[in-house]
């Protein structure tokens, strides 16, 4: 029934549908439905929080034998760069806004860069880590916290990947920045979790 | 709030593919939200039969009191398996393949937010069911442990497999998870950013507060059995120890994780059913939904007080004194809320012109057996009750009486009510009366026995039992094969109306709504101009215009 009307459209219909496509906020639609969705991934590491508050209170021998705890200082460098990049995230974004293409570039890439250096220190510190996954409920906990966020930090850094990629596409911002602003906002979020995350592992031993 | 205006006119964006108009496009990936609502629908009432046949074993098994039927481990799959089926199969995808199709419609909106990602959380169903059914060809067989997956009995591997049921089970469970993840975004984002001018968060239909309530406890307490999950699964694969005691692990944490989702769940699950019975008991008592405003707030209130209930299905796990008490506590609380709509919706009937089509009939029946559901909840949350009767058929018949007499049966009434507007054909009423009738007296018979049997102490998930409780399991077998029978008019009448039924007018119901502003069905993208709403919904027995557009809502 609407189908063989809509195959033989006039151009007042076409117009009509054009109308429709914009009545509605796409991108103002994709930014609130990102901003909900990363609100519930929150809740995962919340959860995993709980979980590892509670095992460390309750579990009688928490440290595997023969471990004696984390090292700080090389972990803290980490932060440092991770925490900062969040920073220069916020620049890239803003010279994007200002149509300021190369400035953004640089920035995002430079980002990337902390990023990927951050995920680096983190697998060379996990090579030289003297316990493993399967070593008591500590090892499980340090892995599954550390690797879960991991897996976040590269997500964020292929996202900025394809988002640099985007920005050599002509016509690349005529809807808006959607993808850049979503993109910065899950590097934030990832940040703020590493910082919680820093404090429960390595702070509080 | 909702609308941009419409600046200039680009070239039209085909975001919104017309399919074709035959029963081809219920198997292709449709992006409109009412092929989508109706792949829900027939997927989940698939499983429904599968989950339901199930039933039928496991009730033959116990008609008799020794394990004679089938083996023990087999025994423990098929509960397993229903259970599983029942909740992340049928009542989970047909709830979201209802609201898919109705939200939209009772806002006034021509789709959902993200129609991509609409069609890709729908097509996660039959795969990640699939999935689950091989699990039967494995050689460790289907997942054992119940529907809760309880460590230590989950992360056994007696068959010494490489991948398990339960490994398949946790994969299942994990891309359902995926799937109601991405279909929360979806109804959340539609339903404060789509609304229709006019449309008010106070004028939308009790229905479409309900699914927002359901929808977002979907975000917040989710992920906590998604993180729980994930643990469970390097138990079992991977020899972590968080759930194992013998190296230093917690087994009731992850019942924490699990609870902490599951039993929000339970009202995600009733919450849209809810919704239902405010639609319908105003339609059929050509009366004003009672307390309108107060029955969309306590919702939200259900909502914020489900996620804090949780220990409720933990008081015999070692659960000190002390915490016992607080949940005992917050879980009569949630009574409060609910007992408001009760109170709501029998003063909605209350000396209306009653008129029992089927639809009415399934949601009188349904909301008798809630009631009855309440009053051994509320038992079941006082401790020194719950510590009698826990983990007994008790249990079972109290949450029977909501997963069938109330969500399934509220599901049925919500089916019949809008199959007209779905299809554009009228049922069949006699059969569904027949089918009222069947469904009506089955679930009673099968599940008022069992609170009979808990009483006097069966234990549940036991394929033999004690003879002194034989009375009580006939009875409830013959119940449960009365229930398998009555789906039998429910198919033939779907089937055959479909295919052969009255055309049915826009608005048979004579109910007010902006979906009966429309035709039966829906054209793709609802409405020709969008609606402009200028009263409240349920204005029964006034004579305010809902619309200030009524005729240009339609084409032609
Ligand atoms: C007034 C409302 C309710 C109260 C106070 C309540 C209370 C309880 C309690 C205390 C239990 C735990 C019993 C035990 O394991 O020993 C329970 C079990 C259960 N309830 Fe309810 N309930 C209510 C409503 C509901 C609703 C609306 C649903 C479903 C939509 C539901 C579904 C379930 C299920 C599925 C179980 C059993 C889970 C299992 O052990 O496998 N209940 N209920
Ligand atoms: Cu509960």
């Amino acid at each position: 029934m609407d189908s063989s009307i809509s195959t033989e459209k006039s151009d007042v219909a076409i117009a009509a549908h054009a109308a429709h496509a914009h009545e509605e906020d796409h991108a103002g639609n994709s930014m609130f439905g990102f901003i909900v969705f990363l609100l519930s991934e929150s809740v995962i590491f919340l959860s995993f929080f709980a979980g590892y508050i509670l095992l460390k209170t309750t579990t009688p021998d928490w440290l595997p034998a023969g471990v004696s705890g984390l090292e700080v200082s090389k972990p803290a460098i980490n932060t440092v760069v991770l925490v900062s990049s969040s920073f220069v995230a916020y620049f890239a974004e803003r010279a994007l806004k200002q149509n300021n293409l190369l400035v953004f570039r640089l920035l995002w890439l430079l980002t990337m860069a902390m990023g990927i250096y951050f995920l680096a220190g983190q697998a060379i510190e996990w090579s030289e880590l003297e316990f493993g996954f399967g070593d008591g409920v500590y090892g499980g906990m340090f892995y599954l916290l550390t690797g879960f966020h991991g897996l976040h930090v590269l997500t964020g850094v292929l996202l900025m990947g394809i988002m640099l990629a985007k920005s050599f596409v002509p016509n690349n911002y005529a809807g808006g920045h959607t993808g850049v602003d979503a993109t910065s906002l899950f590097w934030h979020f990832v940040d703020v979790i590493w910082i919680i995350l820093f404090v429960l592992i390595y702070i509080w031993q | 709030m909702t609308n941009v205006p419409v600046e200039g006119i680009k070239i039209p964006d085909i975001a919104h593919p017309e399919p074709q108009n035959n029963w081809r496009k219920y198997f292709s990936f449709s992006t409109d939200h009412k092929v989508i609502g109706i792949q829900y629908l027939v997927t989940s009432f698939v499983f429904f039969l599968i989950g339901g046949l199930l039933s039928m074993v496991i009730r033959a098994e116990l008609i008799t009191p020794p394990a004679d039927l089938i083996d023990r481990t087999l025994y423990n799959s098929m509960f397993t398996m229903h259970g599983t089926i029942m909740i992340f199969l049928w009542i989970f995808p047909s709830l979201v393949g209802l609201a898919n199709y109705l939200v939209p419609l009772m806002i006034g909106a021509r789709d959902m937010a993200f129609p991509r990602l609409n069609a890709a959380a729908f097509w996660m169903v039959p795969v990640f069911g699939i999935l689950l059914m091989t699990s039967y060809f494995l050689p460790s067989g289907t997942a054992q442990a119940g529907w809760w997956s309880y460590p230590p009995v989950s992360t056994q591997n007696p068959t010494d497999s490489v991948i398990t049921g339960e490994f398949i089970w946790i994969l299942a469970v994990a891309i359902s998870g995926v799937s109601s993840i991405m279909g929360a975004v979806n109804f959340v984002t539609t339903i404060v950013r789509m609304r229709a001018p006019g449309m008010t968060y106070f004028r939308m239909p009790a229905y479409v507060w309900t699914v927002l309530s359901a929808q977002l406890i979907q975000l917040a307490a989710l992920p906590a059995l998604t993180a729980g999950a994930i643990m469970l699964l390097f138990d079992a694969a991977a020899g972590t120890a968080f759930f194992n005691p013998e190296k230093g692990g917690n087994p009731v944490l992850f019942q924490h994780f699990f609870w902490f989702y599951s039993h929000p769940a339970v009202y995600v699950m009733v919450l849209p059913i809810f919704g239902v019975f405010s639609e319908i008991f105003p339609v059929y008592s050509r009366k004003p939904l009672f307390g309108y405003k107060v029955v969309a707030v306590s919702s939200l209130l259900i909502s914020g007080v489900s996620v804090l209930v949780w220990v409720h299905h933990m008081y015999a796990s070692g659960t000190p004194g002390w915490m016992r008490m607080l949940f005992m506590a917050s879980t009569m609380l949630v009574a409060v809320p609910t007992g408001i709509k009760v109170f709501a919706w029998v003063a909605t009937i209350w000396k209306g012109k009653l008129r029992l089509d089927t639809p009415m009939l399934f949601c009188l029946g349904a909301l008798l057996m809630f009631v009855f559901a309440g009053v051994t909840g509320v038992m079941l949350a006082s401790v020194p009750i719950d510590i009698h009767v826990n983990n007994t058929y008790f249990v079972v018949g109290h949450f029977h009486y909501i997963v069938f007499g109330t969500i399934t049966m509220g599901m049925f009434a919500a089916l019949y009510h809008w199959f007209p507007k779905m299809t554009g054909r009228m049922y069949f009423e006699g059969l569904g009366k027949v089918h009222f009738i069947l469904a009506f007296i089955g679930t009673n018979l099968c599940f008022l026995p069992m609170h009979l049997a808990g009483l006097h102490g069966m234990v549940r998930r036991v394929s033999s039992y004690d003879p002194e409780f034989a009375f009580s399991n006939v009875l409830a077998s013959l119940g449960g094969f009365l229930l398998g029978m009555s789906t039998i008019p429910f198919i033939l009448n779907m089937v055959g109306s479909w295919a052969q039924g009255k055309p049915a007018p826009d608005n048979p119901w004579r109910a007010i709504g902006l979906e009966w502003l429309v035709s039966s069905p829906p054209p793709v993208e609802n409405f020709e101009a969008l609606p402009i709403v200028v009263s409240g919904p349920y204005g029964y027995g006034k004579s305010d215009p809902l619309v200030e557009n009524a005729a240009a809502l339609k084409e032609g």
